[in-house]
């Protein structure tokens, strides 16, 4: 288990452009495998645009309480990466005006950003449909100035999205740590308690499941049946959907790959699970990523790859949303992740 | 333990670089590259090929048993089969559908015992023929 981010032990796979050159090389420079870009040449989908803009996605951050195996953030205490409140107030003319109507907090742990809850308030007051929050679940137990979190989620009407990696605690404390288990399912009663997740609730509350190590998630629905079984017989927690999300083969997940020797295998799978129905649906077709410095990006992946749009505008400063709705998308070979099998999205399966 | 004949042939074995001990590995009856190609098997035979793929999906798809049920039927044939790619396969298999490894491995046992019990109970067999010739 990780205890720092890779950013600062200093691997070199902190450095976006080495894990995109990792990403060329090999098997995809060798043509044992294609292209992300070819493969989608070969039904006409390249380049990969953009449809209508439904949501938008701001990491407020990079900083974590926790440091789980396969992070794509590369997330963790030590992260110092965390949006100002000159940026939000960025941020919040931006969502006053949009045509979005699903605003995405991500992180990091969203909550750990000193000016989260004034963020809240100013952007829960802008009429945007769904108000989403990814909250890591652990973070409402980790200290006594959180423990509120679910009344507060609750007063502003946030739809809450939490990571659960398994319904064992064997398998949940092996990816995110330990400890992690038995404070996710203290933090899942919390919000059951206040409303979130009840079968009639309004108050949303949402699941994502990851695999917990080289492998493809399986069917959603049959995992979503799994989970909900599992979590109420043994806990008398309910939630409402699962989201099956696959790994994409960067920062510390593509560090783990390749440390356990699954890089290429991976690669394989993800190739042999290629589905082009699921690339008309791909999140960056419909979202932007706001970073912490306010750049903007086709997803949360590029993101942390570094790969800002390919439009003339790239930061939240001088935003108008036509301009870059009018762009090609970034792509790599990471992009694999978001095409096996029934696809995979910050909301689950595409396809 | 398996048993090292040969100690200086063994360091050369690990000491070969990894180029050479893919080619080595493809020398072998199995080789885990194999299993990607099974699909190629209808090239030579369509029809049986495409009719063997069909009935194999539609087997393993959600009936009156769940698809977590199948699959670990599955593997704990593979095991009693013995079959490297059905091993690989159906491990993969059980992970993607949140099958413990605690689970994976009692199935294993069920294979295990009906093995075992498969060749016990013929020592009723050996019993009778020992009670008619010596009785
Ligand atoms: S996966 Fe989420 S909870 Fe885990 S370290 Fe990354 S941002 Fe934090
Ligand atoms: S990784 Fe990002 S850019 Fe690539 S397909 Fe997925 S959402 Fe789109």
């Amino acid at each position: 288990m990780a205890t720092k981010s890779l950013k600062k032990t200093g691997n070199e796979l902190a450095d976006a452009n080495r894990q995109l050159e990792i990403l060329s090389n090999g098997i995809f420079k060798n043509g044992e495998l294609p292209t992300f870009a070819d493969k989608i040449k070969e039904t006409q989908q390249f380049p990969l645009r953009p449809r209508k803009l439904e949501i938008l996605q701001i990491n407020v951050g990079y900083m974590c309480n926790q440091v789980c195996d396969h992070c794509h953030v590369d997330a963790g205490p030590d992260r110092k990466e965390i949006m100002t409140w000159e940026t939000m107030e960025l941020c919040l003319e931006v969502i006053r005006n949009t045509g979005a109507h699903t605003l995405d907090l991500t992180g990091g742990a969203p909550e750990m950003n000193p000016n989260f809850r004034r963020f809240v308030e100013e952007a829960s007051k802008a009429g945007i449909k769904d108000f989403i929050v990814r909250s890591n679940l652990t973070i409402i137990r980790a200290n006594k100035k959180y423990y509120d979190l679910p009344e507060f989620f609750k007063k502003h009407n946030v739809h809450v999205i939490s990571s659960m990696p398994h319904w064992t605690k064997g398998k949940t404390d092996k990816q995110r740590g330990d400890g992690v288990f038995d404070k996710s399912i203290k933090a899942l009663q919390e919000l059951n308690a206040v409303g979130y997740g009840m079968p009639d609730s309004e108050l949303r509350l949402d699941l994502v499941y990851n695999p917990s190590g080289a492998f493809l998630p399986g069917d959603q629905a049959s995992m979503e049946k799994d989970f909900k079984k599992a979590l109420m017989e043994d806990f008398g927690i309910q939630f409402h959907n699962l989201f099956a999300i696959t790994n994409l083969p960067i920062a510390r997940f593509l560090d783990y790959l390749i440390a356990s020797e699954n890089y290429e295998d991976y690669m394989y799978q993800l190739v042999d699970a290629y589905n082009p129905m699921a690339v008309a649906n791909v999140m960056c077709t419909n979202t932007i990523s706001i970073s912490w410095d306010g750049w903007l990006y086709d997803c949360d992946f590029n993101q942390m790859l570094g790969l800002k749009v390919n439009s003339k505008i790239k930061h939240i400063a001088n935003y108008n949303e036509e301009i870059i709705n009018n762009r090609n998308i970034v792509i790599s070979q990471h992009c694999y992740g978001c095409t096996a099998g029934a696809g995979s999205s910050c909301q689950g399966t595409v396809a | 333990m398996f048993p090292v004949r040969n100690w200086t042939e063994l360091r050369l074995t690990i000491s070969l670089d990894r180029n050479k001990i893919i080619a080595k590995m493809a020398d072998s009856y199995y080789d885990p590259k194999d299993l990607r190609k099974f699909g190629k098997i209808t090239e030579w035979s369509e029809e049986l090929g495409t009719k063997f793929f069909d009935y194999y999906g539609k087997v393993f798809e959600e009936g009156a048993l769940t698809a977590r049920e199948k699959s670990l039927i599955a593997l704990a044939v593979s095991h009693t089969e013995q079959c490297p790619y059905c091993i690989d396969s159906y491990t993969k298999d059980g992970l993607q559908k949140g099958i413990t490894k605690e689970e994976m491995m009692e199935a294993v046992h069920v294979g295990a015992a009906i093995k075992s019990g498969a060749t016990l109970v013929h020592g009723v067999m050996m019993m009778n023929k020992v009670n008619k010739l010596d009785g």
